[in-house]
């Protein structure tokens, strides 16, 4: 499984190469970002380029490069019992979305997951709420839901073992698979 | 019945007998004995023909013991060892308070064992039952289930469910070592037999009510997806793949349908498909979590947990009109009903201020009791005769089964060796 994905993974950076520079901007849809989150509105109006690169997303200055690699960042974490995107974690999604607005035949399943707490097919429930806030995210973003996959795995593939509030805090997730 | 006995025996045995894992067996250690229990001797049996593979006599003692009901008295406050019902001092056994006593004798034949047991009631100095069952060389725990059956209803007027079985699932490692199994055993965690195993998730096994299948959720495609498995051929189908979630079967009191959790048209809504047709019929249409699923025992309505209020609470929706209507009021967390066999008793996952547990609801009072002191429970399983709940919980940093009398007074749980155990489903009456 692990090596099937890296391999598509490597292909479809390898075909998109070649088309990388048809769709540099991006930045533009930022606009139609505010007040999508569903978190307050803290922080949406400033969702810019500009907190890509802070991010650690490598690469945005060249916008070529951005376009053709799949962004590195490819998991982001969710509070207790919610399914706002953090504001911190917009800057990924917005990445994410460049990404697969420039390359038309990717694809990425979003693996919506919750720690242990509670009810093992009520968390079920709540992973696919969060990875469906996700796919909203996207989809305001420009991206086609053609390329968008939801997959919930609830409580059942923890990131961490274990109980405490930081392994909690760890599993409370949404993991793009490309 | 004997004869009954003896068929019924020797098919499980030739369907398990091979696959078995002694080593993967769950333990049994109680953890709280009933204050209301009574006082039982279950002496060993004599032995005619040698030693014998298993100790009878403590099988009994174990079930009888484990259901909460019972108190046997240790074996070395025994003085006397009668092994019939002519050879019992009856004055011995008052003087020792015991209220019931059980004496019996197995003997070998050429073809397996014939056992003969006798209930008496000590303070009316009167035997109760007593018949002889015989069973193959390979089943005596299987008889000792039985007998501890007929004791059982002889003494609470309530049927045995010490023959019966239970389905969980183990997993043990993370990411891409992760590996799932799926498990039956009897119902003291014996005669473990994998059913299925996988590198990805499996969840939600329910038996049918013949207690022949197995429906269940497993990830091995990498989505989730229904499968019905015949427990003793293996052969199984996958009943629905849909996209989104597919999830949280539950058989219908006649076997005919599932019903089951689908997000294929949204939010996750309750279904029913017709097991024969596959005919999809949808039951809820909410823009909110609509899911676990579970028929009542007349088969005249489901229980589901939904969050149209706000946060998870279990609601009842009747066949044949009306809105679903709300069950739980008590606390911002119930999840996971299931309905008593009488119809009488919601068992539920309660979050307190201690966590997720274990509860029990009066349907007619609304009065919600919590009867587990563990916390971090899940997937409660009702007993077919409703006596007991099994459940899983967390012990350390390690998931174990756990059960709790109807009442909460007695309590005991099922250690594994093998990693995290979760997901119990208590089978139906098998016999």
């Amino acid at each position: 499984m692990q090596f099937k994905s890296h391999a598509r993974t490597l292909a479809i950076a390898l075909s998109l190469a070649l088309v990388a520079g048809c769709s540099s901007t991006g930045g533009s849809r930022d606009g139609s970002m505010d007040g999508t989150g569903a978190n307050g509105g803290a922080g949406t109006g400033t969702a810019g380029s500009g907190q890509v690169s802070g991010s650690g997303v490598s690469g945005d200055r060249a916008g070529q490069q951005t376009d053709g690699r799949i962004p590195d960042v490819r998991t982001i974490y969710f509070d207790f019992d919610r399914d706002s995107i953090r504001p911190e974690f917009e800057s990924v999604l917005v990445a994410h979305a460049r990404f697969l607005r420039s390359n038309g035949n990717a694809r990425v399943v979003l693996q919506g997951h919750t720690d242990e707490r509670g009810t093992r097919e009520y968390n079920m429930a709540l992973g696919e709420r969060r990875a469906n806030s996700v796919k909203r995210f996207l989809e305001v973003q420009g991206v086609s839901p053609s390329q968008l996959e939801v997959v919930s795995y609830g409580e059942e593939r923890p990131a961490v073992r274990g109980s405490s509030d930081d392994a909690g805090a760890q599993n409370r997730r949404v993991v793009f698979a490309y | 019945m004997k004869a009954l006995m003896t068929t019924w025996l020797s098919a499980v045995l030739l369907m398990f007998g091979a696959l078995a894992h002694a080593q993967d067996d769950l333990t049994i250690e109680i953890t709280r004995g009933s204050d209301r229990a009574t006082p039982i001797a279950i002496v060993p049996f004599a032995a005619d023909g040698g030693e014998l593979p298993e100790d009878v006599a403590q099988i009994i003692s174990d079930d009888l013991q484990r259901s909460g009901y019972f108190e046997p008295l240790p074996r070395d406050a025994m003085y006397d060892r009668p092994s019939s019902g002519d050879e019992v001092r009856y004055g011995q056994w008052s003087a020792l308070d015991v209220r019931y006593l059980v004496v019996g004798q197995v003997s070998r034949g050429n073809d397996g064992y014939r056992i003969r047991y006798e209930l008496m009631d000590v303070s009316g100095q009167r035997r109760m039952i007593g018949e002889n069952v015989t069973g193959g060389a390979n089943e005596l725990r299987a008889v000792a289930h039985f007998v501890s059956d007929q004791i059982f209803e002889a003494i609470t007027g309530i049927r045995g469910a010490f023959s019966t079985r239970i389905a969980y699932v183990t997993a043990q490692g993370t990411g891409d070592d992760a590996q799932f199994a799926l498990y039956v055993a009897d119902a003291d965690g014996h005669n473990s037999q994998q059913v299925l195993n996988s590198r990805e998730p499996i969840l939600s096994p329910a038996w049918s009510p013949d207690g022949r299948r197995l429906a269940y959720v497993s990830f091995e495609t990498e989505r989730p997806a229904i499968y019905v498995q015949d427990v003793n051929t293996g052969q199984r189908t996958r009943l629905t793949s849909f996209d989104g979630i597919n999830g949280a079967p539950a058989w219908s009191p006649d076997g005919r349908r599932l019903a089951m959790t689908l997000s294929k048209d949204g939010q996750p809504d309750i279904y029913i498909m017709d097991v024969g047709s596959r005919n999809l019929e949808r039951i809820t249409n909410s823009s909110s979590i609509d899911t676990e699923p579970s028929w009542a025992p007349d088969g005249r309505s489901l229980v589901f947990t939904s969050d149209r209020s706000g946060g998870p609470q279990i609601y009842r929706y009747s066949f044949g009109g009306g809105e679903a209507e709300r069950l739980t009021f008590t606390g911002n967390y119930n999840a996971r009903g299931r309905i008593s066999p009488d119809g009488e008793t919601l068992f539920l996952i309660h979050r307190s201020n201690n966590g997720y547990q274990v509860a029990r609801q009066d349907l007619d009072s609304g009065r919600l009791v919590v009867l587990s002191d563990s916390r971090g429970d899940e997937s409660p399983s009702v007993a077919p005769n409703g006596t007991m709940v099994i459940f899983a919980t967390q012990q350390g940093n390690s998931g174990v089964l756990g059960a709790v009398s109807a009442d909460g007074r007695a309590s005991y749980r099922l250690p594994s060796a093998r990693g995290d155990v979760r997901e119990p489903a208590w089978s139906p009456f098998l016999n």
